[in-house]
């Protein structure tokens, strides 16, 4: 069971209050999908989550371990997560097994890092493109790598931020995928997503997130056959209309 | 004939196949005719000057070495300066725009006065190459400083993110991910900055140190022949300039990627 605890979670852009003393309590098997509208504040919960933000108020805490405040404690709570970004974000001047090979090397120290960070691209099916640089692979193939490289330390915990969003249809399915590939390896997965689809099929939780706070946290089939709150069930009314 | 296709070149009227060719020939016939004047004329006094080719010789290869330092040291002086500029520690920050643009606004010949006779002669230090080699070092350094700044700042957010997403500490993003993606950036000015170092060093003669135009002038005032001391001279730098441009263009290749 991974579990995710926030009491009290403020966040601010300069004016802009992206979270309002949010609470969030999720116990989850494998899978929590943080849905609701632009601009609601998922974005920045799933930061938050991964160590990349600190919060102006309230704790975090993630697994049994509460998130420390200070850089060095939070840069190794990012090295036991993965992070994957909306617009992969892979270093365009190394090839995709260099990617990989990065962190196992220069901050997880392994002996095997070669090895390993192959293993991890044949796992997604790119051990034919090991050594193109990104420039060389589709959208798809990118995200894939993107993928390889956040898990091939073996992280506690996956962190996805819109993985799907700057991908065509044929692309997103693809590492749609994938994403639920990891459900069966068991690897605890925390994502931001606009696929309801895909959250009503491979997530276990769902945390409905609007105007900077958590307006519900419940199993995935609850939440989408029956929302609580009144706004869920308008953003899902609108969301279902196409 | 239309005489603008061997003039005019763009994408979607092509110059005519044979304007480059045409054109290669032109130039290497105002080569030629060059040589011809400075090599047949009369007047020529080669084998005057030709007794000196140790001087050339000797000269040119102080210039070689006053400029490698030189270059090592403006690389070192100017990422050190890149870095300061983009300090944490205010006050670092101000020292570092101070230098930038105090030397950059201030001509190569004066700084290299002011340094030797006023700062070094003050503080009695009498060694004109280690002086001209360390003015030269903070005058280029300065314009390095700039380059090295303009290469790390095209290096986008999203980049420093994904870096601090797989745990990288920041000297460790600074070396993986930073200044080899500032590189490719900052190699095609730096290689011109390296060319200027080069041809820079020959104001270093004024302070009286025997580098390859101090050579030539001596020639030519102990020969009282113009053409033949500075002819080599410019054909002496060029020799070192051109392959840099040439070795800059090869890098540049290597590190080729897209973003």
């Amino acid at each position: 069971m991974m579990r995710i605890e926030c009491r009290g979670i403020g966040k601010f852009f300069g004016a802009h209050r992206a979270l309002d003393n949010l609470d969030i309590h999720a116990e989850f098997p494998h899978t929590l999908a943080l849905i609701g509208p632009s601009g609601g504040g998922k974005s920045t919960l799933l930061r938050i989550l991964a160590g990349l933000e600190v919060p102006d108020a309230g704790t975090v805490a993630v697994g049994a371990t509460e998130l420390p405040r200070d850089e060095a404690a939070l840069r190794a709570h990012r090295a036991r997560s993965g992070i994957v970004f909306q617009s992969f974000n892979l270093f365009p001047h190394l090839s995709a097994i260099e990617n990989v090979r990065l962190p196992l090397e220069h901050v997880h120290r392994l002996p095997d890092a070669g090895p390993r960070a192959l293993a991890a691209l044949a796992r997604f099916g790119l051990a034919d493109h090991a050594g193109k640089k990104p420039a060389q692979l589709s959208g798809g193939q990118r995200q894939r790598v993107a993928i390889a490289r956040a898990l091939a330390p073996e992280p506690d915990i996956l962190f996805m931020d819109e993985p799907t969003s700057a991908l065509d249809p044929e692309m997103t399915a693809e590492v749609l995928d994938v994403i639920a590939s990891l459900r069966q390896a068991r690897q605890p997965l925390v994502l931001v997503t606009h696929e309801m689809g895909f959250a009503r099929k491979a997530a276990d939780a769902v945390a409905f997130i609007a105007a900077g706070r958590v307006l519900e946290c419940r199993p995935a089939d609850a939440f989408f056959t029956a929302p609580e709150s009144p706004e869920a069930a308008r953003f899902l009314g609108r969301i279902l209309k196409y | 004939m239309n005489w603008r296709r061997w003039v005019i070149d763009t994408p979607r009227a092509p110059a005519h196949p044979f304007a480059g060719a045409l054109l290669a020939m032109a130039g290497g016939a105002t080569v030629t005719g060059f040589c011809y004047l400075a090599l047949a004329g009369a007047t020529r006094n080669w084998e005057a000057v030709w007794g000196y080719r140790a001087v050339f010789w000797k000269g040119w290869l102080l210039t070689v070495g006053i400029a490698l330092a030189a270059m090592a040291g403006s690389l070192t002086v100017g990422v050190l300066a890149a870095l300061a500029r983009r300090s944490v520690i205010l006050p670092l920050r101000g020292l570092a725009a101070g230098y930038i643009e105090l030397v950059r606004g201030t001509p190569l010949l004066v700084l290299l006065l002011f340094f030797f006779y006023v700062v070094a002669n003050s503080a009695g230090w009498n060694d004109r190459l280690a002086a001209g080699v360390l003015t030269l070092s903070l005058f280029s350094g300065a314009y390095i400083a700039e380059i090295v700044r303009a290469g790390i700042e095209s290096v986008g957010a999203s980049q420093l993110e994904s870096a601090r997403a797989i745990g990288l500490t920041p000297p460790q993003t600074y070396r993986f991910v930073v200044f080899p993606q500032a590189l490719r950036h900052a190699l095609p000015p730096l290689a011109g900055q390296f060319a200027s170092v080069i041809k820079d060093s020959s104001l270093l003669s004024i302070l009286g140190i025997s580098e390859f135009t101090f050579a030539a002038q001596q020639v030519n005032s102990a020969t009282y022949s113009t053409l033949e001391s500075f002819l080599p001279l410019a054909v002496g730098y060029l020799a070192l300039t051109l392959p840099v441009s040439w070795l800059s263009r090869q890098l540049e290749h290597r590190l080729r990627f897209e973003t």
